[in-house]
């Protein structure tokens, strides 16, 4: 893929966040996708590409009133939107359709019109192996891999802790974030045990929201109202569905297979980074994704994150909306991480990182399954 | 005898399987051509694609490789309760639980050994199930 050929035209957030009762998962889809049609200054009749995860794209397509050329229902948890943007920008510069609309909406909290499209049925291999020994909740299986991390690499509990500290530090310049209130370590490591070594405040909210994006050729991104953000690059990957069969438990190959496709198309090292939204539905993945992409060597994210580098003012700021743990987290939460990407770029974040040129997104799916990750500018490379 | 827990369903793929755990024999599968042993069943090999499978018995002795411990009461699952993947002496790793002692991070250090147990589910599903390695396990 031609690098920055590809821009991001229309992006929002659906209309309300945290606890929607007036809308299904369906409608929460269409709300974000109306917003974001009004960002890009579009009729639904001007989108002929559908992508979306947790709705049927054929649903999305009626719903909306748009006749697709392309749909895209690639479904891996929450990373799927990251794919659906690579998915679509190559879609769009080999000449199948012009214009993706990109959605998700999650009734995650309210389940009104719930849908999760993993096969969860006692006949699948995750049925058989794994649910009958854990009930099937993310923070008994997500989080099974830290222990082996904490004895390789000597991760502590407190350095741990730090993941949420330095994440409500962001959330505190965030209005929409749920959760603002600063919190200290010892709050983190006296809150209720969730699923050891797990507390609540390592764990992500539990919320209804959705987003949408727009995408079409940068040589049309002048046409639209909003600062054009560039793709520059894509990684997508996945290892599996069962996190007990994940190769190795301090690292994960989905991540670096990802990472490494993203950089190196992008054509970017890690000192021309500016921002970096690393998908974080529990405090070790920040940990796991900086390592991973290699902005830090195996066992050093930890202490890099506890010494403040991530943090506002530090030299990598990371999950600048206060992340799933203190912004907000429907389930899928990589729709939102792709949302501050954007308005990073487009120079509109809350907690705007001040002259911030490139932004890497990266995002997880289902338990460490499956990665995808995005690496966007608000400069067209030449 | 039931249990409110989740109940596999052997599909063609893995019947073998949960019926060697009803006999509380802990059965993989090994490749003819590439010799790799794995887990979850499958009839042919991840390594190599070859179909020439044979299913062999592992010696029920593991590690544990690492593990959370629950906290939140679920049908069946009364907390606390480890969440544990263990690796088998002939190499693959799977989930369980490990059973018949404290339910503590002091108890549970990783890379202790341990043995297969047995927990009957129903008459049909029995699941294999860790415990700390107690004296002979032959």
């Amino acid at each position: 893929m031609k690098r920055g050929g590809i821009a991001i035209v229309g992006a929002a957030e659906s209309t309300e966040m945290g606890v929607i009762k007036n809308l299904s998962q369906t409608g929460i889809h269409c709300d974000a996708a109306l917003n974001a049609l009004q960002d890009a200054g579009l009729k639904a009749s001007d989108i002929d590409g559908v992508a979306c995860a947790g709705e049927y794209p054929v649903n999305l397509a009626l719903q909306l009133g748009i006749t697709p050329k392309w749909l895209d229902g690639t479904y891996c948890g929450g990373c799927s939107f990251m794919l659906h943007v690579r998915h679509a920008a190559a879609a769009i510069e080999a000449g199948l359709c012009n214009t993706v609309l990109i959605t998700h909406g999650e009734s995650g909290k309210s389940r009104i019109g719930y849908y999760m499209g993993q096969n969860l049925a006692p006949t699948s291999v995750i049925g058989q192996f794994e649910m009958p020994y854990a009930p099937f909740m993310p923070a008994n299986l997500f989080t099974i891999p830290v222990l082996r991390y904490m004895k390789q690499y000597g991760l502590t509990q407190e350095q741990l802790a730090m993941v949420s500290v330095v994440q409500r530090e962001w959330a505190g310049k965030n209005p929409r974030a749920t959760y603002k209130e600063p919190i200290t370590v010892d709050d983190v490591l006296n809150s209720k045990m969730i699923a050891y070594p797990f507390r609540i405040l390592q764990c992500c909210l539990v919320t209804d929201g959705g987003g949408a994006l727009i995408l079409a050729k940068a040589e049309r991104a002048q046409d639209f109202p909003t600062k054009p953000v560039y793709i520059l690059g894509t990684g997508e990957s996945c290892e599996t569905p069962l996190i007990s069969q994940m190769e190795d438990f301090t690292t994960s190959k989905a991540f670096r297979v990802s990472g490494k496709q993203a950089f190196d198309s992008a054509g970017i090292k890690h000192q021309d980074v500016d921002h970096v939204m690393a998908y974080d539905a529990f405090a070790h993945l920040p940990i796991y994704a900086l390592e991973d992409l290699g902005f830090v060597r195996p066992g050093e994210a930890g202490a890099f994150i506890a010494e403040g580098n991530t943090a506002p003012g530090g030299k990598l700021p990371v999950n600048t909306n206060g992340g799933g743990l203190s912004y907000m987290h429907s389930g899928m939460y990589g729709m939102y991480a792709l949302q501050e990407s954007v308005r990073q770029m487009r120079g509109t974040a809350p907690a705007q990182v001040a002259g911030a040129r490139v932004s890497v997104c990266h995002g997880v799916g289902g338990f460490f399954g499956a990665s995808g990750t995005v690496v966007m500018s608000n400069e067209q490379p030449g | 005898m039931t249990s409110a827990r989740p109940k596999p369903v052997p599909t063609p793929e893995t019947r073998h399987f949960w019926e060697g755990a009803r006999d509380h024999k802990l059965l993989l599968q090994q490749c003819g051509q590439c010799h790799h042993t794995y887990f979850p069943p499958r009839p042919f090999c991840p390594k190599c694609s070859g179909r020439d499978v044979r299913i062999v018995p592992a010696s029920g002795r593991a590690t544990l490789y690492s593990y959370v411990i629950g906290q939140r009461p679920m049908p069946g699952f009364e907390p606390p309760y480890s969440i544990a993947v263990v690796e088998l002496e002939e190499g693959p790793r799977m989930l369980s639980n490990i059973v018949d002692c404290p339910q503590t991070p002091e108890a549970l250090v990783l890379d202790m050994p341990l043995e297969v147990t047995w927990q009957a589910l129903d008459d049909e599903i029995t699941l294999p199930q860790f415990r700390p390695t107690q004296g002979d396990p032959s």
